[in-house]
């Protein structure tokens, strides 16, 4: 079914066809839309899930926490400093390897108070363990939570959806709602390796020692360091899961098939402008009029932060001249985080390209398309230091 | 990812005892019970076990008559503080050492 | 009528392993052993951390013999939510689920969420035991720390502030039940989990627990410490049960009788060797005027 709805309301109908069982949220602006949406699908009785109104986000979180501990399959939402309250659930439902899944409508993070979009509150839980995928568009936003859910429990690690509030949560467009009976043939029903349960006692999230210690049978367990190493090894594992993923989306649905990076004008390309959400639309339109005065030069938009798609970055960007990095979020006291991710990545190739990075948009502050434009053409002409402000006024 | 591969990624505990070791070693005075004052033993049946309601262990039975477990009892004294008839005595562990050699 | 709880007759069925790491005479060990009893093994449990944490043991073993979910210190009631959720999800209307937190893990750290799952009017058990500090991090002085106690954090002149009456808290949100118990009184602790099973929505059950180590007493008298703070109208054992408050058997029993002085259980313990003369008997004045208070409620 096409429909002319909301970025939230994209959303909102993701988790509905996902069929998840428990959604606990907290609202905040810009993500309310989304939580007062579901209300009403299971106030309506079109979704079969608890609705849990919680007192905060972090107990939000919790809620999905043990939910999916005892083997429901959770849905919370937040943004800016509502993700921030969670942040050490954050961690704890990686670290318990949880399949939750969590819409984030990214929003700049007080003091001092801004409800408008940047991506500071998502880029700042980037340690935190999750998979965060970033949708650029409303039918991206629907599909990546459907598609977040057959991650997450394929590999067991938790999800965020990250995309722009506002921008995208409050703007209308047309996508597709896809037929409920497919979704299911694409996800099956959540069934956890272990369930809390009473005919199987088991105690989860104990201390755990520095040290390997052998079990009740006398086989050895692993230790704190070694859960955590799988942890890593599974991200990056998840990096596969993601493509597969969205190989068997694509195949069912006929959308996707840019699982890492989207690019737009890349073919050719001498200079890449590469940045995360909403922008890289924005970015199309300049790229098409820089490539009207010759300047080869295109756009990729980044889908996954975490784990961090490292082999198709050096593989896109490997003979570009210039690399732009736009970024909606900084790390205080030396560049953007996306920036300095993606020259590590570049690192070793033979033919290391220039690296550029702006900073712009932070707290919701206007992108027009000229200083984009001005940006860019400049990036492709001379050298200069980083990190550039863009819209900066003072 | 199969069982045994999920099981080493979180942590998940099973329940057994002597999670803390042997905890009987952490005892200075053992509790020693006189059959003759103990009421269930003295009467041969079931009444009192007021040893059994307080110990913080689980380590003696509800028996007749009640047995104590000293693999893992902590000697907290508790049983001897409590037992209406004062049938438990606290004896030095050394006294013990020296009959076990 | 059910049969009368006796120690005769409660269950044999022991869910706490013997060997765990609580100390000696550990008050928590008694209630929790007691209280397992009474929840019985169709039951979920949701710790945050505390000695409880502890005691439970050190992965990969664990002492307790239910399900158990380890949650972050501020997380329990929301986490006991998540669980009683997906348990309705799954159509399981008969599954237990119990949270068992400390003093500061309800009264500071936790109280945003157990309040908003009180008002949610979740269908759970929680249950506090308060050792009046926190003695899993070497005894702090927390929110339900009576005035005057010394502690790691109120080292020279003692604590300032005044016990926080959480029950009452819990009971302002209108749940209904709420009840006091002391690990010295094991039996009715077990009497009143099994009455909480049979109601449904919020129960809170508040359990004053002795701690050798923290309070600075033998380990030999955690028993009696807990019974001379009910005998002397210190703490009182209570159900509140839709509003309708009653003492429960020990404390009613104070009614008709003299209470023990508060300086006999004050002197027990090394954590109130701060108290001058004059702010014991100032104690004893509070302990009285809240007596007359119950005399005068009509029974």
């Amino acid at each position: 079914m096409h429909v002319i709805e909301s970025g939230n309301v994209a959303a909102a109908n993701g988790v509905k066809l996902a069929r998840a069982h428990v959604v606990a949220a907290y609202p905040i602006t810009p993500q309310t839309p989304l939580t007062e949406k579901l209300s009403e699908f299971v106030d309506a009785g079109e979704m079969d899930a608890e609705y849990i109104p919680v007192e905060s986000e972090h107990s939000a979180l919790s809620v999905c926490i043990a939910a999916s501990s005892a083997g429901s399959r959770p849905f919370t939402a937040t943004s800016a400093n509502g993700l921030l309250y969670m942040s050490e659930q954050l961690h704890w439902a990686a670290g318990a390897r949880l399949p939750i899944v969590m819409c984030v409508v990214n929003r700049g993070i007080g003091a001092p108070w801004t409800v408008w979009n940047d991506q500071q509150d998502a880029f700042s839980q980037r340690d935190a363990g999750w998979v965060q995928l970033f949708a650029c568009d409303h039918q991206q936003i629907i599909d990546t939570v459907i598609q977040a859910y057959a991650i997450a429990e394929t590999v067991s690690i938790p999800v965020m959806v990250c995309y722009d509030g506002y921008i995208l949560s409050h703007t209308y467009m047309p996508f597709e709602i896809p037929d409920s009976d497919t979704v299911d043939g694409f996800l099956p029903a959540f069934s956890p390796e272990y369930a809390l349960n009473p005919a199987k006692p088991c105690n989860l999230n104990t201390v755990t020692l520095p040290d390997i210690r052998p079990d009740v049978r006398g086989d050895t367990a692993p230790g704190y360091m070694e859960i955590r190493h799988n942890l890593h090894t599974d991200m990056r594992e998840a990096l596969n899961v993601i493509k597969t993923v969205d190989e068997k989306f694509y195949s069912i649905f006929g959308r996707g098939g840019h699982c890492f990076i989207e690019p737009y004008n890349c073919e050719d390309a001498e200079y890449i402008a590469v940045c995360i959400g909403s922008l890289s639309y924005q970015l199309r339109d300049v790229v098409d009029a820089l490539r009207q005065d010759r300047i080869k030069i295109g756009v990729c938009g980044l889908r996954v932060y975490r784990p961090f798609p490292d082999e198709a970055i050096r593989e896109t960007f490997k003979s570009a001249k210039g690399i732009i990095v736009l970024e909606k979020a900084l790390s205080y006291g030396y560049e953007g985080a996306l920036y300095a991710d993606i020259k590590a990545a570049l690192y070793d190739c033979d033919n290391r390209p220039f690296i550029h990075n702006y900073i712009l948009g932070l707290g919701g502050r206007e992108i027009k398309t000229q200083q984009l434009l001005d940006a860019l053409r400049q990036s492709c002409t001379i050298d200069i230091p980083v990190p550039q402000w863009i819209g900066l006024k003072m | 990812m199969t069982q045994k591969n999920f099981a080493c990624r979180i942590s998940r505990s099973e329940p057994g005892p002597g999670d803390g070791g042997r905890t009987g070693s952490w005892r200075v005075l053992r509790p020693v019970i006189d059959l003759e004052k103990c009421i269930p033993a003295k009467r041969n049946k079931p009444a009192c076990f007021t040893c059994w309601l307080y110990c913080p262990d689980g380590c003696i039975t509800r028996t007749i008559p009640p047995t104590i477990d000293y693999e893992y009892c902590k000697g907290c004294e508790i049983c001897a503080e409590e037992c209406p008839v004062g049938a438990i005595t606290m004896v030095e562990e050394t006294v013990f050492i020296k009959e076990e050699k | 009528m059910a049969e009368k709880t006796t120690v005769l007759n409660l269950p044999e069925d022991e869910l706490v392993h013997p060997g765990n790491r609580a100390c000696a005479g550990c008050g928590l060990s008694i209630i929790y052993r007691i209280g397992l009893k009474a929840l019985g093994r169709d039951t979920i449990l949701v710790v945050p951390p505390s000695c409880l944490t502890v005691l439970q043991g050190l992965y990969p073993i664990a002492a307790t013999q239910l399900p158990c979910l380890n949650v972050t210190f501020a997380s329990t009631a929301a986490a006991a939510t998540g669980i009683l959720a997906a348990l309705r999800a799954q159509k399981n209307t008969s599954t237990t689920v119990a949270a068992w937190a400390g003093d500061g893990g309800t009264s500071d750290i936790g109280l945003q969420a157990l309040s908003g799952a009180c008002e949610r009017g979740e269908n759970f058990i929680f249950i506090c035991y308060d050792n009046e500090a926190y003695m899993n991090t070497g005894v702090q002085r927390s929110g339900t720390t009576p005035q005057g106690v010394l502690t790691t954090t109120t080292p020279i002149s003692g604590k300032k502030q005044k016990k926080k009456d959480v029950p009452a808290i819990i009971a302002a949100h209108g749940i209904p039940y709420v009840a006091t118990a002391s690990a010295a009184y094991p039996i009715d602790f077990y009497d009143k989990i099994k009455k909480a099973k049979t109601i449904s929505g919020p129960k809170y059950i508040h359990v004053h627990t002795p701690c050798p180590s923290g309070w600075g007493f033998n380990p030999r008298y955690t028993i009696k410490i807990g019974r001379m703070a009910v005998e002397s109208g210190l703490y009182d054992l209570y159900e509140n049960e839709n509003g309708h408050f009653e003492l429960s058997g020990p404390s009613q029993r104070l009614l008709k009788k003299d209470r023990r002085p508060v300086s006999e259980y004050l002197e027990t313990q090394a954590r109130f060797r701060g108290l001058s003369e004059a702010r014991i008997a100032s104690i004893q004045q509070e302990v009285d005027a809240k007596w007359e208070t119950y005399r005068a409620q009509p029974s």
